[in-house]
């Protein structure tokens, strides 16, 4: 009786959100980026379904709705392509070299020590995007045979480290133009640096949300040609 | 209702894009693009989707989870590989903050100069 209560989807579904919604509370009371909301309700799940004795497959079933919300937030994103695009004007040369470079560099480093550590395929591709915006990102390595929750995990990473030490990184570097501060924080770390890029003020948390946008566009279109040729 | 409509009629199209290319971009991509073509076409209007749109954004993170829980079962893959993930994730992170902040205050000094 109990057991097909905690095997349904509804109560899989529920009980998502509640721990999700929780998570949240803590995390913005603790301030803490190590109990980030998705992070800690991943963790409080797998602890759940390990005493209930439920399988990943059967999880991931019962929640089929959040995959689905997912694609449409994907599609969603070019709202926020749209709001970003007006910030483009008299900057176009620096925004579409910096992005090319950005995906260039990005892919480039992460196959590149990849291979010479003598990763499998699999794992190369779940962890080449790991620059751009989750949903792009599994988007990208879902098809080419990557693993998403590798994927997810090493975006998550990629995130908290830009977020922290990227300010730092740019002073040590010289780069003073607070519009070049908020591209590179979101071209290296997504929504997690422009969420850094915003504390750092106005003009650096626009155009993190635009390289953001665009990065993770480049990625997609550049990620499946190195996939087939380089690796 | 109308925003979710158009957000879904994109995703759609962008599936049958999709497949005409073989799969090279995802569905959900293709339509992201479609619906920022469309609004910059002025086709469809800003307001239409703005709110469907925000409140997808902003919930966004809890359609993660899945794929985190998905941790359970690849934990193994990410172990056999620690080193190597950690050292290409560190290095490309930082290769482009780098990169992207200078090549742009270089060429943004220039255009306003």
């Amino acid at each position: 009786m109990v057991d097909t209560i905690f095997h349904s989807e509804l109560f899989l579904l529920t009980l998502t959100i509640g721990i999700y919604l929780l998570s949240g509370y803590i995390f913005r009371k603790s301030k803490l980026m190590l109990l980030h909301p998705v992070l800690l309700t991943a963790l409080c799940l797998i602890l759940f379904l390990n005493i209930a004795g439920i399988d990943y497959p059967h999880y991931k079933e019962s929640v089929a709705l959040l995959d689905f919300a997912l694609g449409m937030s994907v599609v969603a994103l070019g709202y926020l392509m749209y709001e970003q695009v007006e910030r483009l004007k008299g900057a176009s040369l620096p925004v579409v070299c910096a992005t090319l470079a950005g995906c260039v560099v990005g892919i480039g480093l992460v196959v590149a020590i990849a291979l010479m550590f003598g990763m499998e395929r699999e794992v190369i591709t779940s962890i080449a995007p790991k620059s751009v915006t989750v949903p792009i990102a599994i988007a990208v390595s879902e098809p080419l045979g990557g693993s998403v929750a590798v994927t997810s995990v090493v975006v998550f990473c990629t995130g908290v480290l830009g977020s922290i030490c990227g300010p730092k990184l740019l002073d040590l570097f010289r780069v003073t133009d607070p519009m070049a501060k908020g591209f590179a924080l979101g071209a290296a770390s997504h929504g997690i640096g422009t969420a850094r890029a915003i504390e750092l003020g106005a003009v650096e948390g626009a155009m993190s949300g635009l390289a953001m946008a665009l990065t993770g566009f480049g990625t997609a279109v550049l990620l499946p040609i190195v996939e087939k040729y380089l690796y | 209702m109308k925003g979710l409509f158009v957000i879904l009629a994109c995703w759609l199209a962008g599936n049958y894009l999709s497949m005409l290319i073989d799969g090279y971009l995802s569905g959900n991509i293709i339509g992201m693009l479609l619906l920022f073509t469309l609004l910059c076409c002025g086709v469809v209007k800003g307001e239409t989707v703005r709110g469907a749109a925000k409140f997808l954004l902003g919930t966004m993170a809890l359609f993660f989870v899945p794929f985190g829980v998905g941790l359970m079962e690849s934990y193994g893959v990410i172990m056999d590989n620690i080193a190597a993930i950690v050292i290409a994730t560190v290095v490309s992170t930082f290769g482009v903050i780098v990169t992207v902040g200078w090549v742009f205050q270089l060429l943004n000094s220039k255009n306003n100069g």
